[in-house]
Order: C-alpha cells, then structure tokens, then sequence
C-alpha cells in the first residue's frame, strides 16, 4: 500500500512540477492544487498506514490492542485541505482578473518592464 | 497572566470581524484599526517586560498539556518582533488614512490589514510547527487581496508572481511538516527539538531541514529565491509595501533563525557553509540589484533584498554575538526602511511619480523632507552614529571571530554599494536641478500632509535613537540571542517538568 501510494505521490508532484512550468496561468494553478494534494498524500503516508483500526475508544474506555490509526495526520491534511480550497478560491478569482486586465494567459505577456514604468496614481 | 499571550491574537481577530461588521462605515474602520495597532503596541511592550522578569513565557491554548496541545510561546526574541510589529502597523495603518484611496478602503482594505497582522503576531508566538503553517496562510491570504487590491494592470502581473511563488513554499513547507512529523510523531517545537537530539540526523532528517529552508527561504526572499520581491513588491500602494518589507519578510528570516537555532542545529547538519553563502549572494544580488534600477520603487525592493543578507550572516555565524547583531539590525531595517518607504510614497504623492529621472530640485522646496530621506538612507547604508552601523559593526565583529573573512568583505562592500545607491537617489530626488518638463507639484491638504508625515517621521526618530543610545537595545538583543543559542529554557518553558 506505502509503495503504491509514493508512486501516485511522486506522479503528482511530477504532474505539479510541469504543469507549473507550463506559460499559461491556468495550467499554473492546476499545477499548484496537485501540489497541495501531493503534499496531502504524502502526509497521510508518512503518518503510518493503519487499516481498519479507527482511534475511537470504546465505551468501556479500553482500546483493546495496539496499534490503532493516528488521528493527527488526518487532521493536518484536512486542515490542509481546508486552507488549500480557500487558496485556490482565491487564486481562481485572481487569474479570472489578470485575464480581463492582460487580455491574456501567457505569462510571457504579463510583463510592463518594456512599457512605462513606475508612474504613481 | 499568561492569558497576555493570547491578546496579540485576539485584538486583531476581533478588529478584523468588528471591521467587516462595520463594511461600509469608513470612519469606524479607520478608528478600529488605529485602536488595535495601538493596543497591540501596548501589548506587545508588556509581553517584553514580563519576559524580561519572569524568563520565556508560555500558555497552553485549552490547557492541553504541552507536546498534545498548540504552545504559544514568548521569549525575548518574539517579544521584541511582536512590539515592532505594534509599532508598525500602528504607522501604516495612520499612513493609510491619506494613502489608501477610496475604493480600496471600501472594499476592506482596512479588516485586511488586521488578518495581516494576525497572521504574523500568531507566527511570532506559536510554539508549534503546523500552527506556524496555518499562520503563515493567514498571512499569505491577507497579502495576497492587499497585493491586488485595487485592480490595477501591474498589480495584477505581480500578484499572480506573488501568489505562485508563495504557494510553492507553501506546498514545500507543507511537505517537510509532515515528513517531519513522520520522522519524530510530534509537532511541538520545543519537543522535536528533544527528538531530533535522539535521532542520528542523516537520511530524512537533512531532507527535511533542505524543504524547510527552501520554503521559508522562499518566503523572506534569500537569494536563489529572490526574484518575485522585485517583481511584485513595486506595485501596490506604498503603506501595503511598508508593511511587506517590514514584517512579511522578516517572519520568512526570523521563522528560519527559530527553526534553525531550535530545531536543527545547524552544527548538526553542517549546514552553515549554504546559509553564509547564501547570505553573501543575497546581500550582493540585492545592491548589485538596487543600483541598476531607474526607479526609486524598484530601488527600494531590491534593498530590502540586499539587507536580508545580512540578517541571513547572523544565523550562519550562529554565535550569540552574532545572532544579537541579527536582531539588532532586523529592527534597524524596519524602522529605517519603513521610513524611507514613507517618505517615497509622500514624495509620489507629491510629484506624481518615482522615476528619478523625472524628479529634482526637491531640496529647495522642502528641506525636512530631504533630511527626512538623508537620515534613514545613510542608517541603512551604516554610517555611524546611526542605527545600521552598530547592527553591521556586531555582525562583522562576530564574523572576524569566527574567521569568515571573504564574508565580513562582501558585507563591507556591499554597505558602500549601498552608500552608493541610496545617496545618488538622494541626490536624483533633492539636491539635481528639476528638469525643465517636471509636473507641477502638488499640494497636499495639511491633515493629509501630517498623516504622511508623522509615521515617516516617527520612524525616522527610532532609528535615530537606536542608533544614538543602542546599549540598552542591544542589552536586549544580546538577551534574546542568548535565549536562542542556550535553546534548554526555551524547552523548559514549554513542556515544563515532562523532559
């Protein structure tokens, strides 16, 4: 199970990595949320694989063996979740307007270096 | 008392909601936030004092025990970092008040502002790793809607720098937590740092110390990493950028110096040939940077840049000479900084641009704002008796001391590159002829014009002060940076008598 996991963690930062790479903002911001996923999975890997064993305790107050699913992973990555949907939100709305001020989702294009620069309002 | 701890949190929080309560009230806004930055001031002062009397202060957030719950955490080092972050909110928020326009404030410029805050006093006090994390995007998330607020074509190209480069770190940092957290089974620093002694530090564990400091690298702009700063920082409003030189990328450093005086030793990692490196590189980058720029926005970014190279050279030195040099000159740049930041955007506002080439003359008009510029660009190229020189004269100091003379050169070189570029801007904005096509000045209205100002003025002052009278100052830094090599109080204070 932890092997077939890195390997699907390795293929996202992979997918991540290039699609960052890539010019269009679009593909940069799909690239960041397979990032923020990998990181997730990975996370959840290191913090143990346990099946089947939830860290619930019992009624009686006695947890019957060892070892039980460590639930702090789990709330890290769904904190991580949490703050990474609003992120992308964000990030969303954000290319949406770059969009309609550049005209464009090239990053290529994105640059006043060239033009007038620094003049204040 | 150590419910203190938990004010500096708090009063921005409830600012920032009572603000957007208050969404199209403008005045209740701008009141709200100078009551918070005051308050937070205050806070922040008696923090220090108390740790000045009692030792390394900690609460439990909930009353969990320590290694299960979230430690917040206060020593010399956040104090003094958690009063400068008062102080400066405080200026730029009254800054705000004539630089922010209209519509930015209409649409919370105001709230953002107090989450900004927020993010970066819960960085300062945090005593555990993952909470930093969430810090760290409260702070990026507030930035990120100050960075675009306002909607302007060259905001938006460099907020979608901005943004991308963050996330990166983010998602580095993100990864390294939970590597680390695999590695050890905790998350509290002062108990990873206990772990992290049993454990042979090979394999994951350099791995690990690698993804945190690129990603906090990232954050305070060390050199490979540099390149977003510039690319971003000369597009919003000038108090938006204030307040991103002076504590955004300075959590990035101070984050690195607790980490890496606390968590990894960088002995341990024989880590400290790539941190003085680099902070040799960033200091050199930055100036080299800095001259070639025409524009005084621009110029100013790539300074910030060039100075973070010199807080970098602290933590390589890693001696507690050095490191009280570090926090010295940390709160040196932000007030001298801040104030020729200030003082840019009164004298944009008055001139209706930052092109040097465009500007002159301005000397016969206005003497006080010519001093008010000389002042903080002479401290932050280190002319004595100003507040850079004695910030730089420990740091060379200790760098003799521990034989790094190819560094202590670079530094010394870098401080005429930088006397260099900060006074041929002073003498392109005062002292040159105006050029015959120059705009008409504009006049602004008096409340306006001491609004702009006092803060620049206030800050000009500290770091005069600081430089005039530092022993008492740097006594402080000294103690802080004590703390941070003798890291055993620290520990102490946060788990008590479970060692």
């Amino acid at each position: 199970m932890e092997s077939m996991l890195a390997v699907v963690i390795g293929g996202l930062y992979a997918a991540g990595m290039y699609l960052m790479v890539r010019r269009s903002i679009v593909k940069m911001i799909f690239g960041l949320a397979l990032l923020g996923n990998a990181a997730n999975l990975l996370i959840f890997t290191v913090g143990r694989l346990t099946r089947g064993r939830p860290p619930h305790v019992p009624a009686d107050g006695v947890l019957s063996s060892l070892p039980v699913a460590d639930p702090v992973p789990q709330a890290l990555i769904l904190t991580a979740i949490v703050i990474g949907f609003g992120v992308q939100a964000f990030a969303l709305v954000l290319i949406k307007r770059v969009y309609q001020t550049v005209g464009s989702d090239d990053q290529d294009e994105m640059t006043t270096e060239n033009q007038e620069q620094g003049k204040s309002s | 008392m150590k419910n203190l701890l938990f004010l500096p949190l708090i009063i921005p929080l409830a600012t920032a909601v009572l603000g957007l309560l208050a969404w199209n009230r403008r005045t209740v806004q701008r009141w709200l936030g100078i009551g918070s930055a005051t308050l937070l001031t205050v806070v922040g002062s008696s923090i220090l004092l108390q740790v000045q009397q009692q030792g390394i202060l900690s609460a439990q957030a909930g009353n969990w025990p320590a290694p299960f719950g979230i430690t917040l955490v206060a020593d010399t080092f956040s104090a003094l970092m958690l009063l400068a972050s008062g102080l400066m909110g405080l200026c730029v928020t009254v800054y705000s008040l004539a630089d922010a326009d209209s519509e930015q404030e209409s649409r919370g410029y105001h709230p953002l502002l107090q989450v900004l805050l927020l993010g970066i006093c819960g960085s300062f006090l945090t005593g555990d790793l993952f909470n930093l994390y969430v810090w760290f995007e409260v702070m990026l998330i507030a930035s990120f809607v100050l960075l675009a607020l306002g909607g302007k074509r060259e905001q938006m190209e460099g907020a979608i720098k901005y943004v991308a480069l963050n996330l990166i770190a983010s998602a580095f940092l993100l990864a390294g937590i939970g590597l680390l957290y695999g590695v050890t089974g905790t998350l509290n620093m002062a108990h990873l740092a206990i772990k992290l002694q049993e454990i042979p530090h090979t394999g994951t564990v350099p791995v690990i110390a690698a993804l945190l400091f690129c990603a906090f690298s990232i954050k305070a702009a060390v050199f490979p990493f540099y390149f977003w700063l510039p690319a971003s920082y000369h597009t919003p409003p000038i108090a938006v950028i204030t307040i991103f030189s002076a504590l955004l990328s300075k959590v990035g450093i101070y984050v690195l110096i607790r980490v890496f005086t606390l968590i990894f030793p960088l002995e341990a990692l024989a880590g400290q040939p790539l941190i003085l490196g680099a902070a040799g590189l960033t200091m050199l980058f930055g100036a080299l940077g800095a001259i070639a720029q025409p524009e005084l926005r621009r110029l100013l970014s790539f300074c910030v840049i060039s100075q973070i190279g010199y807080l970098l050279m602290g933590l390589g030195l890693m001696t507690p000479l050095a490191l009280a040099g570090s926090i010295f000159f940390m709160l040196h740049i932000m007030a001298a900084k801040s104030a020729l930041f200030l003082t840019t955007g009164l004298i944009a506002r008055m001139t209706g641009t930052t092109v040097l080439k465009e500007l002159g003359g301005l000397y016969r008009r206005y003497p006080l704002l010519a001093v008010l510029f000389l002042v903080p660009a002479l401290s932050v190229a280190g002319i004595p008796p100003l507040s850079g020189f004695w910030g730089k004269l420990a740091l060379v100091q200790a760098g003799l001391q521990s034989k790094q003379y190819l560094l202590v050169a670079v530094a010394l070189g870098v401080s005429v590159l930088t006397l260099y570029y900060l006074v041929t801007a002073w003498i392109e904005l005062f002292w040159k002829n105006q050029p015959a096509d120059a705009a008409e000045l504009h006049r602004l209205v008096p409340v306006r014009r001491y609004q702009m100002l006092v803060p620049a003025l206030l800050l000009a002052l500290v770091s005069l002060l600081a430089g005039l009278l530092p022993e008492p100052l740097f006594r402080l830094c000294r103690t802080a940076a004590e703390q941070l090599v003798h890291n055993d109080a620290y520990i102490k204070a946060v788990l008590g008598v479970m060692q």
